[in-house]
């Protein structure tokens, strides 16, 4: 188990982002309020946490326990309870009207020192930190998933974003061992301009008939190299996500490199999500 | 066995060309890594419909073909 720490990390939204998020940080140490607006999301993300733990220790032995993890993890649907978190992740759901009632929430309650860390796919940070009294303190960072698993995340700088900020949150990740690399702000920044027009893309491919999942996510494993295949990434970032993700960037860009292909929205509207509903483009 | 098949394509899609037996320890092999092992569970749950305990989430459970078909037909009998 890793050295306690003292800094409060507040983790807003326990969807599988915000779950894997709040275990990655308490097994570094760190003390942590996970909060979402009922008791029974939080007891699920309590419970995904147990079983990830357990998955870990498969392979690491000296792992630290659920219970430990557990231990330093506090949930709660009470946002007066993060006045006192040095740092605030938030990662509710990728649509603008819901993160900015959650910002004003969070207006409210955060002490002036506090660091908000905005975990969103494609939304410009400069438009969210424009609902907070200290813009400079907001900052983006786009954590991969699995949250608990990935060394890598993409920071954002929103234009009104500090250095010192900026230099806090490096070395906060670091301490998660996570590594990053800093962009300017721009909807979608790098990571998610690139891969929405792959995933969109290979979805319309997939539409026209031209090739079926299992091929173009093949070109790209094996003749590209790459981990996973486009379709696949899709299915584990959640069909619904994607959708709302083009979409964002669509309405940001007005650019029809970013309308989202039928395929995807037929897939939503079928229900077929991907890893969370067992069916997208593959079967899980 | 249709059980078996299942598994064996599930895992065919991460290992790309490699040729492994039904014995072969996938991770020893290093043909996969932590974060497909997750999928894994995922897979073994929801296309059997079985829960796994954490007292399954053991190596010797999932480190071959026929340990990880061995276990969901373990857990389906006790379903």
């Amino acid at each position: 188990m890793n050295e306690e720490k003292k800094n409060i990390v507040a983790v807003v939204g326990a969807g599988i982002m915000g779950t894997g998020i709040a275990q990655r940080f308490a097994t570094f140490g760190y003390h942590i309020i996970l909060l979402d607006l009922s008791e029974s999301i939080l007891e699920k993300a309590m419970m995904r946490i147990e079983k990830n733990v357990s998955i870990r220790k498969m392979f690491q032995a000296d792992a630290p326990d659920a219970e430990d993890i557990k231990r330093r993890i506090h949930i709660t649907t009470d946002y007066q309870e993060l006045k006192e978190a040095d740092f605030v992740i938030e990662n509710v759901s990728e649509k603008a009207e819901v993160k900015q009632e959650v910002y004003q929430k969070l207006c409210r309650c955060l002490n002036d020192e506090c660091y908000i860390l905005v975990n969103t796919s494609c939304i410009p940070i400069t438009r969210l930190a424009g609902y907070m009294a200290r813009p400079d303190k907001v900052i983006g960072v786009h954590f991969m998933n699995p949250p608990d698993v990935q060394k890598f995340s993409e920071v954002i700088k929103g234009m009104y974003t500090s250095e010192e900020t900026i230099n806090i949150v490096k070395r906060l990740l670091s301490s998660v061992a996570i590594e990053c690399t800093v962009v300017n702000d721009s909807p979608g920044f790098v990571s998610n301009r690139l891969s929405h027009l792959f995933m969109n893309e290979a979805a319309n491919l997939v539409f026209e008939g031209v090739a079926d999942a299992e091929q173009i996510d093949q070109i790209f494993t094996e003749g590209f190299g790459h981990k996973m295949g486009p379709l696949h990434t899709a299915d584990l970032i959640g069909i619904d996500t994607v959708m709302q993700s083009l979409q964002v960037l669509y309405e940001e860009y007005q650019d029809s490199r970013f309308r989202c292909s039928p395929l995807i929205k037929k897939m939503y509207y079928a229900n077929k999500l991907g890893m969370k509903t067992k069916e997208g483009f593959f079967k899980y | 066995m249709e059980t078996k098949k299942k598994v064996r394509d599930f895992l065919s899609r991460f290992i790309g060309n490699a040729k492994i037996n039904d014995e072969d320890n996938i991770f020893d092999k290093k043909l996969v890594n932590s974060l497909f092992a997750m999928q894994l569970v995922v897979f073994v749950e929801n296309e059997f419909g079985i829960v796994l305990q954490n007292e399954d989430l053991n190596l010797e459970n999932f480190k071959s073909i026929n340990s990880i078909t061995d276990l969901i037909e373990l857990k389906k009998d006790v379903a």
